[in-house]
């Protein structure tokens, strides 16, 4: 056994595909919530294209697997357009896209949970369309975004894995190369599945830290 | 840009591909189903030495990627054991072992909503565990759950097409197979994508007659 690596021994090497799996997480939420606003605001606009369009998209990205999409973004698009992504920026685009096609939907029904009275009070004071959801609803429906929204970016965290199949050495990549050279696959893949909890688990601590934030100074009258 | 010829060609072994795609999902539906049920049962205990483990290894599993899990037991049996398991067979465990802890959380949600009174009676009637949950509870508290559960086999039914990173011939490393054999990939990955849309499409459309069933029956 003396010859063979411990444990501990593998973790500098695994760590080094961290700061790629870590890239690709914030790039990807990055992406995710800015889709999640974008097409969850136009499902409930009143031009049925811009609707029709974020029916597509929710479709198409909820639809397509995370996997067939980002083979289809990275195999298919050089092919078809002659020009590609390299593999990180093609990760977070599509795992961003897929992830920000279901906040679209987490998006749309927290607005639809503001209660009407809300924009008519809204309509009363004479803002605008704008006005109204920038200072009225968006600030009410934004806090039961948050919990949803904590477990979408587990699910991305979980996706960047996915990144591997792909060429990209993040974390998953680098437990694929050094279990070639080793095969201590139980402590590998155990190191590994450790090192995504733990991670997972610091998304779940901010975005607690967040909802209180948010929630700080509020009055439901009563109910919370 | 489209070739209808080539996409023809393809068409058989995305087919294949989709029959073992659908089987993997069946087979991990069935072991999610029944191992979901009994974490949540076994989370209910009030044995602590119990419940908390099963609550730690839930999280745990929830909050790791399905890839690294494939990997694990994939390379764990071949290198540590010695004797691999079979790439289908791996997948199935895994896929139902990972959505197991997803419906766990349905049937706990499903268990806590059936009224406390209910467990009393039970226990003025002198039922033990099994009968209470047999007889009383799951009756209960199975059927509003059932759309949930849908969504669950929905999502693994997205998720199934990882399988094909540890070797296993789904739908989608079918096309991938094919196009590296012709050089293009155009044809098999699209038509794979559209397969999936439609397919996730019709499994919500089902969900929904589901949610309209059981919402009329417990009404």
């Amino acid at each position: 056994m003396s010859d063979l690596p411990r444990p501990f021994d593998l973790l500098p090497f695994l760590l080094q595909g961290l700061h790629i799996t870590v890239i690709i997480a914030l790039g990807g939420s990055a992406v995710a919530v800015f889709m999640s606003v974008l097409f969850g605001l136009w499902s409930k606009s009143s031009d049925p294209i811009l609707r029709w369009f974020s029916a597509a998209y929710i479709t198409v990205f909820r639809g397509a697997s995370a996997l067939i999409l980002l083979y289809w973004f990275y195999f298919v698009m050089p092919e078809l357009t002659g020009f590609g992504l390299d593999a990180i920026t093609t990760g977070i685009f599509v795992l961003g896209a897929n992830v920000g096609a279901y906040g679209a939907e987490v998006v749309r029904t927290s607005i639809q949970s503001v209660p009407k009275g809300q924009y008519q009070a809204a309509a009363a004071l004479n803002l605008s369309r704008w006005q109204t959801m920038r200072h009225v609803i968006f600030p009410q429906a934004i806090l039961s975004m948050i919990p949803p929204f904590g477990n979408l970016m587990i699910e991305l965290l979980k996706g960047t894995a996915l990144v591997s199949t792909i060429t990209v050495t993040d974390l998953t990549m680098q437990g694929m190369y050094l279990r070639a050279d080793t095969h201590r696959s139980l402590e590998i893949f155990g190191l590994l599945l450790v090192i995504y909890f733990l991670l997972s688990s610091l998304i779940t601590f901010g975005f607690r830290v967040l909802e209180r934030r948010l929630s700080h100074g509020r009055d439901y009258g009563g109910g919370r | 840009m489209w070739n209808w010829e080539f996409a023809w060609q393809v068409m058989p072994k995305i087919l294949e591909g989709l029959v073992v795609t659908l089987e993997a999902v069946a087979g991990g539906m069935a072991i999610a189903l029944i191992l979901g049920l009994l974490w949540a049962m076994l989370r209910r205990t009030k044995v602590k030495f119990v419940s908390w483990p099963t609550w730690a290894f839930v999280e745990f599993i929830r909050s790791t990627p399905l890839l690294v899990q494939l990997f694990f037991v994939y390379y764990v049996m071949t290198d540590v054991v010695g004797r691999g398991l079979s790439p289908l067979l791996t997948g199935i465990l895994v896929l139902g072992l990972h959505y197991s802890c997803y419906t766990a959380e349905v049937y706990r949600a499903g268990l806590d909503a059936v009224a406390k009174g209910q467990w009393n009676a039970a226990k003025a009637l002198n039922l033990n565990g099994y009968q209470t949950y047999r007889y009383v509870i799951l009756p209960q508290a199975v059927p509003p759950i059932l759309p949930n559960l849908g969504n669950y086999l929905i999502a693994m039914l997205k998720e199934a097409p990882l399988l094909s990173v540890i070797t296993v011939l789904e739908v989608l490393r079918a096309a991938q197979v094919f196009g590296n054999e012709h050089y293009r990939y155009l044809e098999p990955l699209t038509i794979v994508g559209v397969l999936f849309i439609l397919l996730s499409l019709l499994a919500g459309l089902s969900v929904e007659w589901l949610r309209k069933r059981t919402a009329a029956m417990t009404s």
